[in-house]
C-alpha cells in the first residue's frame, strides 16, 4: 500500500464483490444448462427473445431454473429488468399495492 | 490399488504443472509409487519443472503408438525414490492420443504397481483435456481467485460429471478437490481478490489447499525443482499440507491471512 492509498484506504473499490455477484449468475446459467433437461437452453433462449421484443435487457437477465419440490418439477423463471424501465416500476408498485389492499381486508399477516 | 489423480482447471497458467510436479513429489517422498504424466503434447513442460529435460528420450506419444517401452519411456527421478516422469511429445500435435492408446498405457502402469498416477491436464476444454481427465479417479481442479479461472472450473467440473469414465460407467463419480492457488491474501482483504470463501460458496466442492502466489515458485522452476522441495517457502509448506489432506489428515489451513504491516511498510510499501 503506497504512500496516496494509505490516505484513500477504505474508498478502494471493492471489485471482488462485483466478481462474486457476476459469477454466481455464471455458474448458476452454466449449472442449469448441465443438469437440467437438455431443452433448457434453447427454452431460456425463446423466452429470453420474448422479453426482447418488449423490454431491452441483457442475454443474463433471465434465469430459468429447474426445482424438484415433493414429487412434481417447478420451472422457476426469473427475469431482472432494467431499472429505468418505468413501466415495470409502475406495474410491480400497482401489485404490491394490491396485495397490501388484501392483507388488510382479510387480516392476514403473511 | 492404483489411484489416477488428474490436475486440470479449464484456464491456462493456473498453476496445473506446478501442482502436478509438487503433488507427485510428494505422494513419492511419503513413499508411494508415483509417476507424473504430461498429457500437454506439443507444449511439453512438465519436464522443465522437473529439471529432467535432457533425460527425455521417448515420450507419451511413442509409448502410444507402441514405439518404445514403458521401461524406456519413464524417468526415473534423481532425488526422489519411486518417482516417474513421463514426458509429452514436444512434437506431435494433440491427436496423436487415443483413448483406446491411452487406456494401454494405464493398464501397464497398473501391472507396474504404481500407487499413484498423476496427470498434468492441458489447458482449455478440448479433446486434450478430456482425454488427461478421462482415466481419472479423483481430481485436483485448480483454480485462481479470478473470474475466468473459477468460471472454468465450473466448466471443468461438468465435464468431470459427464464425461469421465466413472461416469460413463456409472460407477462411483470422480472425487473432486478444490486447489487454489496463486492467492494473494493482502489483495483479498482489500477487497480485490476473490476470497477463500467466495470460492468454495462459487464452486461448492471440498477444498484441498490454497497456495499462496509466492516468488519462490518461479525460483524453484527456474532451477528445475518442485516447489515442495523448499521447506522455507510458503508455497511449498502448502503443498506438504494438501498431500496430508489428500491422504486423509484433516490440517488447519494456513497462508490465507494478510501479513500484518507496520505504519511506515503501509505507508511506503
Ligand atoms: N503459487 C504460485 N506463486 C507464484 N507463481 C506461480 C504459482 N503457481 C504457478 N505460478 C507461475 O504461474 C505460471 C503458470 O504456471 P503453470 O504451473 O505452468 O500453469 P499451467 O500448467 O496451469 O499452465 C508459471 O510461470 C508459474 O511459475
Ligand atoms: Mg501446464
Amino acid at each position: 500500500m503506497g504512500f496516496f492509498k494509505f490516505f484513500k484506504s477504505g474508498k478502494e473499490e471493492q471489485t471482488a464483490k462485483l466478481a462474486k455477484d457476476r459469477l454466481q449468475v455464471l455458474i448458476a446459467h452454466q449449472r442449469t444448462d448441465r443438469t437440467g433437461p437438455d431443452y433448457l437452453p434453447m427454452l431460456r433462449q425463446d423466452i429470453l427473445d420474448v422479453i426482447k421484443k418488449y423490454v431491452s435487457v441483457g442475454d443474463d437477465a433471465l434465469s430459468v431454473q429447474i426445482d424438484q419440490q415433493d414429487d412434481c418439477d417447478v420451472l422457476e423463471l426469473n427475469i431482472t429488468l432494467p431499472e429505468d424501465a418505468e413501466s415495470t416500476e409502475h406495474a410491480s408498485t400497482v401489485a404490491k399495492r394490491r396485495a397490501l389492499e388484501r392483507q388488510q381486508e382479510t387480516g392476514s399477516v403473511t | 490399488m492404483t489411484k489416477t489423480i488428474v490436475v486440470t482447471s479449464g484456464k491456462g497458467g493456473v498453476g496445473k504443472t506446478t501442482t502436478s510436479a509438487s503433488i507427485a513429489t510428494g505422494l513419492a517422498k511419503r513413499g508411494f509409487k508415483t509417476v507424473v504424466i504430461d498429457f500437454d503434447v506439443g507444449l511439453r513442460n512438465l519436464d522443465l519443472v522437473m529439471g529432467c529435460e535432457r533425460r527425455v528420450v521417448y515420450d507419451l506419444v511413442n509409448l502410444v503408438n507402441q514405439e518404445s517401452s514403458l521401461n524406456q519411456t519413464l524417468i526415473k527421478d534423481k532425488r526422489i525414490e519411486n518417482l516417474y516422469i513421463l514426458p509429452a511429445s514436444q512434437t506431435r500435435d494433440k491427436d496423436a492420443l487415443t483413448i483406446e492408446g491411452i487406456a494401454r498405457v494405464m493398464h501397464k502402469l497398473k501391472k507396474s504397481d504404481f500407487d499413484y498416477i498423476i496427470c498434468d491436464s492441458p489447458a482449455g476444454i478440448e479433446k486434450g483435456a478430456k482425454m488427461a481427465l478421462y482415466f481419472a479417479d479423483e481430481a485436483i481442479v485448480t483454480t485462481n481467485p479470478e473470474v475466468s479461472s473459477v468460471r472454468d472450473s465450473d466448466r471443468i467440473l461438468g465435464i468431470l460429471q459427464s464425461e469421465s469414465r466413472r461416469s460413463k460407467l456409472n460407477e462411483d463419480p470422480v472425487k473432486e478437490h478444490l486447489l487454489i492457488t496463486r492467492y494473494n491474501p493482502t489483495r483479498v482483504k482489500d477487497g480485490q481478490m476473490l476470497s477463500v470463501d467466495d470460492i468454495v460458496d462459487l464452486l461448492a466442492i471440498p477444498l484441498l489447499g490454497i497456495i499462496p502466489e509466492s516468488p519462490s515458485v518461479l525460483d524453484c522452476s527456474n532451477a528445475g525443482k518442485p516447489v515442495i522441495l523448499d521447506d522455507e517457502s510458503e508455497a511449498g509448506q502448502a503443498y506438504s499440507d494438501a498431500i496430508d489432506r489428500l491422504l486423509g489428515e484433516s490440517k488447519p489451513h494456513r497462508f490465507m491471512e494478510a501479513p500484518k504491516k507496520g505504519f511506515l511498510s503501509r505507508l511506503f510499501g
